[in-house]
């Protein structure tokens, strides 16, 4: 039992790992195409990804449109959730229900939808619809985790706020964005990471200029290239640094 | 009484802008779907429905109709496979490891999920192809002659996906697996289990809604899928995604692909029909 379930942890870690670490070993190929033979280490095309003005622009576009969907989300999440807390409102489940609901559809739905509204009402594709798209998709999370964390401590500590005449602006935030910082934080950052990540609401929705995703897809058209693998790898290596950053935090606050 | 009216309106107030952006850009652009599936092309032009047509056309024309099989033969099987792959390895983690690396290997266990998934399927289509490093590797070896064709076929597909879908099903068995109390194992070891009878016949049932809400979970976004598909799995056969994608590309056309969207909603409601009694949302 001992050997097999080492034998399996062992297969199992190769089969996740493996496709990873061909990516970033085959990045550094001093050739045209990432594939065996692995011909010496290079760092040609880490260089021209850096230099490839496309590529820098789409992450900048990606970062604004994550950034600006996130706190969007959040906002609207942390306002709703708020709100269902403050007082029971008629047809409550269902409104929830409604805010909650873009969460049980298919992206590729969603986008298309939008697709439509936009060209019906005679707007173009463009970052602000993917942005809207994606506080689409974020907004039921950022609702569901804020809405969570509002319990009945937080419910008592705003309604002592009210009785000591705190406006209701000031209730929200002194008294209760402090208290449920963590999963503020927490709601912000997994927005951030799937905005960051999302692909067909952006392809649908963008048309020149485009998210980072959306751009290393175009990349995959001219088949494969060593230096799709090294955007594939410098993206690999920010996403680890933030989860074992994380990781770290969190851990350490465990431990304390 | 009034403050209660009062409370009411702030409350109303404070929940408005998010109620009014799902409606305006999720539940109006999903009405506005639904009504263009019900007309149909006509040349170049929409003209508006409601009517059959569009409809009546998938399940008259093979290519479209296939699809849906297709569509769900590969999420069946990577559902099936990546459960089957995923408890074993959450529990090793959750039992076999000790706990000092407990962290560590479920960090590695899930590493590539931090990746983007585009880059994923990528990944799998350099280690896949044909001169790709598992190829090389075989006929280097002397097993195969000549290199198989993996890549654009069914087969990469659901390599691709099941590669996802395993690390995602880790994490949340694994979190089901350490919330249940030892004493369950204890006490069926105590009363003469066997070690594989305290498996199958005690942990294995306490973990099931936790399976179920994960399968339920890859099955939604594995049928939803376009990137893995077009990827990895080629044009030879079109799952349902592919076939939304070609008909807003190629042919422009709308109600096809709003059809198309709608039937995919329409199995993703009838699988959780039919799974609902089994999950539990809150335990994932």
């Amino acid at each position: 039992m001992r050997i097999l379930s080492w034998a399996y942890l062992a297969l199992m870690f190769a089969f996740i790992l493996l496709p990873v670490a061909v990516l970033v070993v085959f990045s550094f190929q001093d050739g045209r195409l990432p594939v065996p033979p692995f011909k010496g280490p290079t760092l040609e095309w880490y260089a021209k990804v850096l230099a490839d003005r496309d590529l820098m622009a789409a992450l900048g576009n990606s970062m604004l449109v994550a950034l600006a969907s996130s706190a969007v989300s959040v906002l609207l999440g942390f306002l709703a959730a708020a709100g269902f807390a403050r007082a029971r409102l008629p047809g409550s489940a269902l409104l929830r229900g409604l805010i909650i609901a873009p969460m049980t559809v298919s992206y590729l739905i969603i986008g298309l939808g939008l697709l439509q509204a936009v060209n019906w009402i005679g707007l173009r594709p463009s970052l602000m619809a993917t942005g809207i798209g994606h506080v689409v998709i974020n907004l039921p999370l950022c609702f569901a985790i804020l809405a969570a964390s509002i319990g009945a401590p937080q419910q008592s500590a705003l309604r002592a706020a009210r009785d000591l005449g705190a406006g209701e602006r000031q209730v929200l935030s002194l008294v209760l964005a402090p208290m449920i910082a963590p999963s503020l934080a927490a709601a912000f950052f997994l927005s951030f990471t799937f905005s960051w990540d999302e692909f067909i609401i952006a392809f649908l929705l963008t048309r020149f200029d485009v998210t980072l995703p959306v751009e290393i897809w175009s990349m995959l058209r001219s088949g494969l290239s060593p230096e799709t693998n090294a955007v594939g790898a410098l993206v690999f290596l920010v996403s680890v640094l933030v989860v074992v950053t994380l990781e770290l935090l969190l851990f350490r606050k465990a431990a304390k | 009484m009034s403050i209660e009216r009062t409370e009411r309106r702030q409350a109303a107030g404070l929940a408005a802008p998010a109620l009014l952006w799902t409606l305006a850009f999720f539940l109006l652009p999903f009405g506005a779907m639904v009504w263009m599936s019900l007309g149909h092309m006509e040349g170049r032009t929409v003209v508006p429905g409601p009517g059959p047509e569009t409809y009546a056309r998938i399940f008259s024309d093979p290519s479209l109709f296939r699809g849906i099989f297709v569509s769900l033969e590969i999420t069946a099987t990577v559902t099936v496979l990546s459960v089957a792959l995923a408890w074993p390895l959450a529990w090793i983690i959750a039992t076999r490891v000790p706990a000092r690396w407990r962290r560590l290997a479920l960090l590695l266990a899930v590493l590539p999920f931090w990746t983007s998934y585009v880059v994923r399927s990528y990944s799998w289509a350099l280690v896949l192809g044909e001169k790709g490093v598992i190829m090389n590797a075989l006929t280097g070896l002397g097993l195969l002659a000549e290199p198989v064709q993996i890549m654009a076929t069914r087969t990469a597909t659901v390599i691709g996906f099941t590669h996802f879908f395993v690390m995602l099903l880790t994490l949340t068995i694994y979190s089901n697996l350490v919330q249940l109390s030892p004493n369950y194992a204890r006490a069926a070891e105590d009363l003469g289990a066997s070690r594989w009878q305290v498996i199958r016949l005690v942990i294995l049932p306490l973990t099931l809604p936790g399976v179920m809400t994960g399968a339920f979970l890859t099955f939604v976004l594995c049928i939803g899928d376009y990137i893995t598909p077009q990827i990895l799995g080629g044009n030879n056969e079109l799952s349902l995604p592919q076939l939304i994608m070609l008909q807003l590309g190629r042919r422009g056309d709308f109600p096809m692909a709003s059809a198309l969207s709608v039937v995919l909603m329409a199995i993703v409601t009838l699988a959780y029909a039919a799974s609902a009694r089994w999950l539990k949302m809150d335990r994932v």
